[in-house]
């Protein structure tokens, strides 16, 4: 480690060790357990640096370097989340849940309608009502000793959401995780859920990342799920946030039997974003598909790290990363495959295609794939060009305007990417985010209708 | 309508067009014909406003006013139509937006309001029948997966959706089978007023049995070396280009 490095990792280690009392009250002893073997990790590894292979491309010292608030205990509000924020997606029919700074927000509606033995609530709550399952899942595939951001998430987290899904049962809408940032300090948000789907279920997650003041935000969430024999689970997470938040997401998935996954990152905004997907295909017969658009301008930053383990025969994952990058933006994807000895017959297609808009405009990109099996299928392919002159001057030539035309055709590469989305009404709504996205009318279009006035950070 | 006059162009600095010279008036077709890599396609791609040849010399006047003060986009709004030789595949873009945005933006440069959602789809029915083209494929990406001669007669349909005063249809003719040939040929013939003008290049007299040319140019290393009446197709058929690589005309 640096020096600088050192410094911060020692920062936040105090900041555990001071905070250590209301961490530990509000736990079981389970949790608090892997909470020490989560610091302990920390302490010896510290931030990870670009020295460390799987973070090459972004630089987290100086974001965890800024001092940010912690609150370590559930603030209270004195506006009503429910009425304050609406999400404008028409006709998504979803149970929805609010998020306040990484809290789950104590007033959301009772989900009465969900399918019987579905449970959805706070992950702090679940924790005490449900041990039994909390700890047969708690940590286990995101271990608290491997990656340091994780273990830095094991060590401070204390909400997020619990979603359980019996065998057998389909939940009918997809649930929708609306998390929401206020402040009026830099903030530094650690949130953690835990998502176990039996056998046979059925579930889909929308998450929507969205900050409302104007502050320095820090979130670092990590999600585990568990996806169940012939179980089928969609992860959709939207990232909007605005120029000042670093973001760090980690999903890990472990996949049984015949299992279907897809997963679809759609990174639209912020300041610095590091996705992690890591996807363990546990037993024969599953289906991953591991999508991800970015659009980054400015002087942003955005790494998408993904981590496929075909641990077990006859499954197929097929994975397919696009960016945009403009301005001096720049970009990361490293791409891990693993085919395992015993995984004979697996199919794994990768592919990372990105547009760069200027010439200040820098991505890196690395597949990595290590094959122990024989017969299996594996391709991978990277491309980072401009916009295709060629087809910019055909439509042109129709009497389409430079700009006009532009825009068509970073749509039609955006494009590839949200006609994976298997939820009716949020693929046309996100279609024309993504549309006033690349427009710029980011800040006059809005996704979603706060009526809490955003605050700004006193410096 | 047209009116070229010595242009010279070039790309990475080789000469392509020696200075030629054309003069087209309304309702007049005109057919270019002439080896390969004779120059045809740049001087398409030069009246289209491709950026990436450089005029050196020359000018052409569209309507009577210089053509070099615009940009593609103004020039395809001012009457301009290529049909490209190698149409381009766009996957992502659907045929349907693609058109609507470009019949709008045609619209819009008229100062007439842009057409509703069922006005659109009435009118792309009524050019689908016009050129024989498959809903199947309307209801595609632009060109995406489309046969050779699928795209040309993909091109005609744009053509006959963009309603032009000067169409240039660069070898619409290669990759069509018999029927299709009629097809567009049939459909160019159609669209065809006593006001709007075409220029037709091809390698083969098949073609302008069906779109009579009333003038006939032979372009060879980018110039205008002969210039005749249908009948120089029927030559150029008959005894092949070597006359004209030997300077023998
Ligand atoms: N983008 C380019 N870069 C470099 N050279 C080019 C380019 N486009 C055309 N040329 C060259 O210019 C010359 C003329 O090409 P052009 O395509 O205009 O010929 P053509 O008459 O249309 O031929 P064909 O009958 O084969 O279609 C050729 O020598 C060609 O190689
Ligand atoms: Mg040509």
């Amino acid at each position: 480690m640096s020096n600088k490095a050192n410094k911060t990792t020692d920062k936040l280690v105090a900041l555990y060790e001071d905070n250590k009392a209301d961490l530990f009250e509000n736990s079981s002893d389970f949790i608090n357990q892997e909470r020490k073997i989560a610091i302990d990790y920390f302490k010896k590894t510290g931030i990870p640096t670009t020295k460390n292979e799987s973070y090459k491309y972004t630089d987290l010292e100086p974001v965890f370097a800024n001092g940010y608030t912690k609150f370590f205990e559930r603030q209270k509000f004195n506006v009503e989340l429910n009425k304050a924020f609406q999400c404008q997606v028409p006709n998504l029919d979803t149970y929805t849940v609010l998020f306040s700074n990484g809290w789950f927000y104590e007033k959301n509606s009772e989900y009465n309608s969900l399918p019987k033995g579905v449970i959805l609530q706070s992950f702090q709550k679940a924790s005490k009502e449900h041990p039994e399952l909390v700890e047969k899942y708690y940590s286990k595939i995101a271990k608290p000793n491997d990656d340091s951001i994780v273990s830095l998430n094991t060590a401070l987290s204390q909400d997020g959401f619990f979603l359980y899904v019996p065998k057998n049962t389909i939940i009918d809408k997809p649930i929708q995780v609306i998390n929401l940032l206020r402040s009026e300090k830099d903030l530094m948000v650690t949130q953690r859920n835990l998502v176990v789907l039996d056998e046979n279920s059925s579930a889909k997650l929308i998450i929507c990342d969205h900050a409302l003041s104007i502050c320095r935000f820090l979130t670092n969430t990590v999600t585990e799920v568990n996806v169940g024999e012939n179980a089928i689970f969609d992860y959709y997470n939207l990232q909007k946030q605005h120029n000042l938040t670093t973001q760090l997401s980690s999903v890990f998935i472990r996949q049984k039997k015949n299992s279907n996954v897809l997963t679809n990152t759609l990174s639209l905004h912020g300041k610095l974003i590091r996705n992690n997907v890591s996807i363990l295909l546990d037993d024969e017969g599953c289906e991953s598909n591991v999508f991800g658009l970015f659009l980054a301008d400015k002087d942003q930053h955005i790494d998408n790290y993904t981590f496929i383990d075909h641990a077990k025969p006859n499954c197929h994952s097929n994975e397919l990363y696009k960016g945009i990058l403009d301005d001096e933006a720049t970009g990361g994807f490293n791409g891990k495959i693993i085919v395992r000895q015993d995984a004979q017959k697996t199919e794994a297609l990768q592919s990372n295609k990105n547009i760069l808009l200027t010439d200040n405009a820098e991505m890196n990109t690395k597949p990595q794939l290590e094959i122990y099996a024989d017969d299996v299928k594996c391709s991978h392919g990277a491309t980072i060009g401009q916009i295709d002159e060629d087809a910019l001057f055909y439509l042109r030539s129709r009497g389409i305007n430079e700009k006009e035309a532009r825009m068509m055709l970073m749509y039609a590469f955006a494009h590839e990417i949200l006609k994976k989305i298997r939820v009716d009404s949020l693929d046309v709504q996100l279609i024309d985010l993504v549309e006033s996205r690349l427009r710029g009318e980011f800040s006059k279009c809005d996704f979603c209708n706060y009526n809490v006035k955003a605050a700004n950070c006193p410096k | 309508m047209l009116s070229i006059k010595n242009l010279h162009a070039s790309i990475d600095g080789k000469k392509i067009l020696n200075g030629i010279n054309l003069e087209v008036k309304p309702g007049e077709v005109h057919a270019i014909m002439g080896p390969n890599g004779s120059g045809k396609s740049t001087l398409a791609s030069v009246l289209a406003g491709r950026e990436i040849f450089n005029v050196t010399e020359g000018e052409i006047l569209f309507h009577g006013k210089s053509i070099f003060d615009l940009n593609p986009e103004e020039r395809a709004k001012e009457g301009l139509f290529l049909s490209f030789q190698y149409p381009i595949e766009i996957p992502g873009v659907s045929m349907v937006n693609f058109m609507r945005t470009a019949v709008n933006e045609h619209r819009k440069y008229q100062n007439l309001k842009p057409l509703s959602a069922q006005d659109f789809l009435k009118l792309m029915r009524d050019k689908k029948k016009l050129v024989d083209i498959d809903s199947r494929l309307t209801n595609r990406s632009v060109n995406e997966g489309f046969s050779g001669g699928e795209k040309k007669k993909n091109e005609i349909f744009q053509m006959a959706m963009l309603e032009p005063k000067l169409s240039i249809l660069d070898e619409t003719d290669s990759g069509l089978d018999i029927d299709a040939l009629r097809v567009v040929a049939n459909g160019v013939n159609k669209l065809k007023t006593k006001d709007n003008s075409t220029i037709v290049i091809t390698h083969y007299q098949r073609l302008l049995d069906y779109i009579v040319p009333d003038v006939v140019h032979i372009l060879y290393n980018g110039k205008i070396v002969k210039t005749g009446g249908k009948d120089l197709a029927l030559v150029l058929e008959d005894k092949g280009y070597d006359w004209i690589k030997n300077g023998n005309y």
